[in-house]
Order: C-alpha cells, then structure tokens, then sequence
C-alpha cells in the first residue's frame, strides 16, 4: 500500500487524541498513585510528603493484607480449576450434535450479561444457610448444615466461606470458559479426529491426546482473562459477602477500597492499589509480548 | 446370525444410552444454572406474606406484582440515570474505537503496534491502580459526583476495547479495497467514510452490545464517582437496596431481576454479536 508522508501524518493527528487520553489517565495515572502510595496522606487533603517504602511495609504487616493475599490465591486457583473444567466439559457436550444446542448453549452464557451485583445479591440470598441451597441438599439426603459465606472456619489458609463466591463467579464465568473451549473445538479440522477414530484410539485417548494439545494457546487465553478478573475482584464480594468474618471473604480491592475512601488512608491505599497492579500485570503483560511477538 | 444382530442390537443400544446420557447432563446443568434464574423470578413474584425465607424453593401460591411495582418505583430514576450514562458513553467510546481501529488496522505507523499494545495493557489494569488520581482530577475539573465525570471515565478506559475490537474487524477489509479507493482520489478520511463506515454495521453492533453491557454493570466506577443517591446508576441503587434491611426479599429480586434486564433481553435477542465481542475481548482475532 502507497500512504504519503502527510497522509500518515494526518493518520498519527487522528489517533492523538486517544494516545494522550490513554497516556494520561492510564499510565499517568498509575504514576500518580504510585507517587501517592509513598507519601503520608491521611484526611481528606492531599499530602505528598515522602515517607518510602512505609505504606508498603505497614500492609505487608498487617494481618488484614495477609489474609487478603491468601484468600485472592486461594480464590483465584478454584475459580479457574472450576471454570476451566466445568466449560470445557459443557463444550465438550455440546459439541456432540446436540438437538437444541442454541438453548443449551443460551442457557449457560445468560449469566455472563450479568453484572456481579445482581449475581451477588442473588447467591447470597440463595446460599443464606438456614433456609438456601441447604434445604435442598438436606432433601437429596447430602451434608446440609454449611454455614456457606458465615462459615468462619480456616483449613491449610483457606477460608471455606470463599466457597461461596467461588461457586457464584464460576456460574457466571463457566459460560464463557465453555464459549471459548467449543470456538477451539469447531476450529479442530475433523479428519484430525476422524483419522485418530479410525487408528482405533479410544475416545478417552483422543481427548487427551489430540483435542487438549490442540486447545492449549485458547486454555492460556481463558486462564489470563479469568487470572486478571479474580485478582481484581471487587464487586461480586461487595454485593455477596463484604469483608465475611474476620476477613474471611476479603480481597485487596474492597481492603483498597474502604482503607481509601472510608478511611480516608490515602497513602495505604495507593499501596494496595499498586500491589493488586503488580500482581495483574505478572500475569497479563507477558500474555501481551507473546502475543504480538506472534503476530509479527 | 443371529449373534450378529444382538451385537448389532447391544451396540445401537449402548449409542442411544449414551445420547440419553448426554441430553440427561445438558438437562442436568441447565436446570443447574436455571435455577438462580427461577428463584429470582419465583421470589418476585411472591406477595409480601410469601417471601418468607423458610419458603424460598415453594413456587408463589398466588401471583403478585407489587414487589416489581415497588421494586420499580424505587429503582426507576437509577435506571434512567444508567440509561443516561449508558447510551453517551457506549457511542462516544465505539465512535473513538473505530477511528483508532481504522488507523492501527490499515495505517501502521513507526511504533504503531507498540503503541498499541500499551494501550491494549489499559483494558486489564485494576481500576483500583487509577481510582485516587481520577477522583482529584474529576474534582478538579468540576465533573466529579456527575454522570458527566462517570460519562467521561468510561469513554476514556473503554478507548482500549473498543479499538482492538474495531482493529481486527478493520484487519479483515481488503488493502486492495483502500488501494482502489486511493487511485480515485480518496485521502484518509474519505477513505474512512466512504469505504470502512459503510462496511463497519457487524463490528459497530459487536462493539456497541460489549460497551452497553459493561458500562451498564459497571460497579467500581459508579460507586467511586457518583455519592449521591439522586444520579448514582442502577448497580449502585440496587446494591444500597439489597444492603438494607428493612427492604423484603421479594423486592430485593424484582430489583435484581430489573437491573439485570436490559442486559439480559439484548443477550437473548443478539446472542451471536454478544459472544463475538465476548471472544474478541481475549482471543485474539
């Protein structure tokens, strides 16, 4: 293609605006907050008074912040376990010329158009533990007295009221795991499979040894959007649960949120803010350089 | 023989249990994320007598409606309010993606790609990480505690979705086809009007569905930027509604079952665009 010097530049002039919009309230902005994340701003008026690394020390200190980080890696592998697993079994289904498959399909994405306040008001109600899911399970004759998100009970670092949220941001994501498994599925030629069926490899073998490699890059993709929503997770807690019993359903973003704008510590939670930033961008930014290395 | 046919038979047998089974799983967990679903609906439409928490899982003995019909009272000025913020911010955002798109797509420049990939890191920053220096400088310029500020804020951190949306929409047009347009004379902005508008209705409805539902669920930013209850959107309304406890649960759920609905009912008529945004949003096209 033939672009003349001035017509690219013209090109650049109608970008500009985005550049600098994204310059400035995203990476300005993150500089700004890791300015304020080392100063001594308490109270409603700025101050920008230095005090290192202090804010960053006072959390890694505190109880609360530990307790937050346990809960976020404990949260964050069984969402992804379960999301991972349950879509691509729903996939993996559906993909078997299903009868009816756009009802199917429609029935297990419906959660994903909803926000997580309406997800979370709902499952809290649904998990209450005297008269919720309990009364069910106590009718298929199954455990029954789960205290599910009051349950202030800490196995190996897990708190078990996590179960709860993990079970309500999973029915909203599974869908989407499943969506991205059957677009992979779709994209495996079928005299691939074909030629394996006739080879006589039984199905189990040709899950595991032609349909799961051939799966892998969209797994990782799955993995990264599910990894960078469960280390920002913030809503869903707010509408279900709040902090829980003695934290045991806290997450740096509501711990952001409140020592910030309740408490007005603005200093501490820039600090989080940073943490939480640091732990999304080990996960995304390399996802990003892979995948444009790869377009290249 | 005959041995050949009960295999025959056993064999055909075993393929229909097997397609039992299967449509017995589908049923399975369809019932399974359904249910969430029928409790909403089947707590709303109870009467204030009914919604007792030790009847949660009873269908409502009688129909009523005047959970919905308090549920909207309270709830309706935060929907206008969303669809206010909303229906601004879903097009400035989309119209801004497209121009970016167009450029990044098919007028790479030295650094173009580079550019763009820093901007793409904006759509998966904690919002937390921008939340105190947006707050200053919402206050600073006047726009803070406004559907204007929450207007503004999402048209800004939407730039990054809507252009790597638009992008690999744009990246499937022909070269050829500009090119032709060049030699009859059209420079880049005729080229955008008169060639990438007229072919961008697929990609713009993708984009439009995937900001409207975002914006519309949106939570941090709301509830960060709009304090008070007279302009604050429907997340926010109903979260402070379900965190009351004076209000019962059938309101609760009609208000649930409110705000999800816009949402839920462009789901279920554009399903397709839906999901293409939702795939472009991690997959890369």
């Amino acid at each position: 293609m033939i672009r003349s010097k001035r017509e690219i530049r013209k090109a650049v002039l109608l970008v500009a605006p985005s550049i600098v919009l994204v310059g400035v309230f995203v990476y300005g902005f993150i500089l700004w907050s890791l300015r304020t994340s080392v100063s001594a701003w308490e109270g409603i008026r700025p101050d920008y008074t230095f005090v290192g690394l202090q804010n960053y020390i006072n959390l890694f200190r505190s109880t609360r912040f530990q307790i937050d980080l346990w809960n976020t890696a404990y949260f964050t592998l069984f969402f992804i376990v379960l999301c991972i697993s349950l879509g691509f079994l729903l996939a993996f289904l559906i993909n078997r010329n299903v009868r009816g498959e756009d009802i199917f399909r429609t029935i297990y994405l419906f959660p994903m158009a909803l926000s997580f306040i309406v997800t979370g008001v709902v499952w809290r109600w649904m998990l209450n533990p005297t008269f919720g899911v309990n009364v069910i399970l106590a009718n298929l004759g199954l455990p029954s007295d789960w205290g599910w998100y009051t349950d202030p009970t800490r196995i190996a670092g897990f708190h078990v009221a996590l179960t709860a949220l993990i079970l309500a941001a999973a029915w909203q994501f599974a869908g989407y795991t499943m969506a991205i498994f059957l677009a992979g599925l779709r994209g495996i030629p079928s005299e691939v499979v074909e030629s394996a069926r006739i080879d006589g490899a039984s199905e189990i073998y040709i899950v595991r040894k032609v349909i799961v490699p051939m799966l892998k890059p969209i797994t990782l993709s799955a993995v990264i959007v599910l990894g960078h929503i469960s280390l920002k997770i913030f809503d869903l807690v707010m509408a279900m649960t709040g902090r829980g019993p003695r934290f045991a359903t806290d997450f740096p973003g509501v711990f952001m949120f409140e020592t910030t704008f309740t408490g007005n510590r603005y200093g501490e939670g820039a600090a989080i803010s940073i943490v939480m930033l640091i732990m999304v961008a080990v996960v995304v930014v390399p996802y990003l350089y892979y995948s444009f290395k790869r377009e290249d | 023989m005959n041995s050949i046919v009960r295999t025959l038979k056993s064999k055909l047998g075993g393929a229909l249990q097997k397609r039992i089974a299967l449509y017995l799983l589908l049923v399975f967990f369809a019932a399974l994320f359904l249910t969430p679903l029928f409790i909403v609906i089947s707590t709303g439409l109870k009467t204030f007598q009914d919604a007792r928490l030790a009847a949660m899982w009873t269908l409502p003995p009688e129909i009523s409606f005047e959970a919905f019909s308090q549920a909207f009272s309270r709830l309706a000025p935060h929907l206008r309010n969303s669809l206010v913020l909303v229906i601004p911010a879903t097009f400035l955002s989309a119209a801004l993606g497209s121009l970016n798109g167009y450029v990044f797509s098919k007028w790479r420049f030295r650094g173009s790609d580079t550019i763009f990939a820093l901007m793409l890191f904006g759509m998966f920053i904690p919002y937390q990480s921008i939340l105190i220096p947006l707050v200053v400088s919402l206050r600073e310029i006047g726009l803070y505690g406004s559907l204007g500020g929450l207007i503004l804020t999402h048209v800004v951190y939407g730039i990054p979705i809507t252009t790597l949306m638009f992008r690999n929409f744009y990246a499937k047009i022909p070269d050829e086809l500009l090119d032709a347009g060049f030699m009859d004379g059209l420079e880049l902005l005729g080229a955008y009007r008169r060639i990438i508008v007229p072919l961008s209705a697929p990609g713009l409805v993708v984009v439009v569905i995937w900001q409207f539902t975002s914006i519309w669920n949106d939570f941090l930013f709301a509830v960060t930027i709009t304090q008070r209850p007279g302009v604050q959107p429907i997340t926010v309304a109903l979260q402070n509604l379900a965190g009351s406890q004076v209000v019962e649960w059938n309101v609760q759920m009609a208000g649930a079952l409110l705000a999800a609905l816009p949402t839920l009912i462009i789901y279920i008529i554009l399903g397709k665009y839906f999901v293409r945004g939702m795939l472009a949003g991690s997959v890369k096209g």
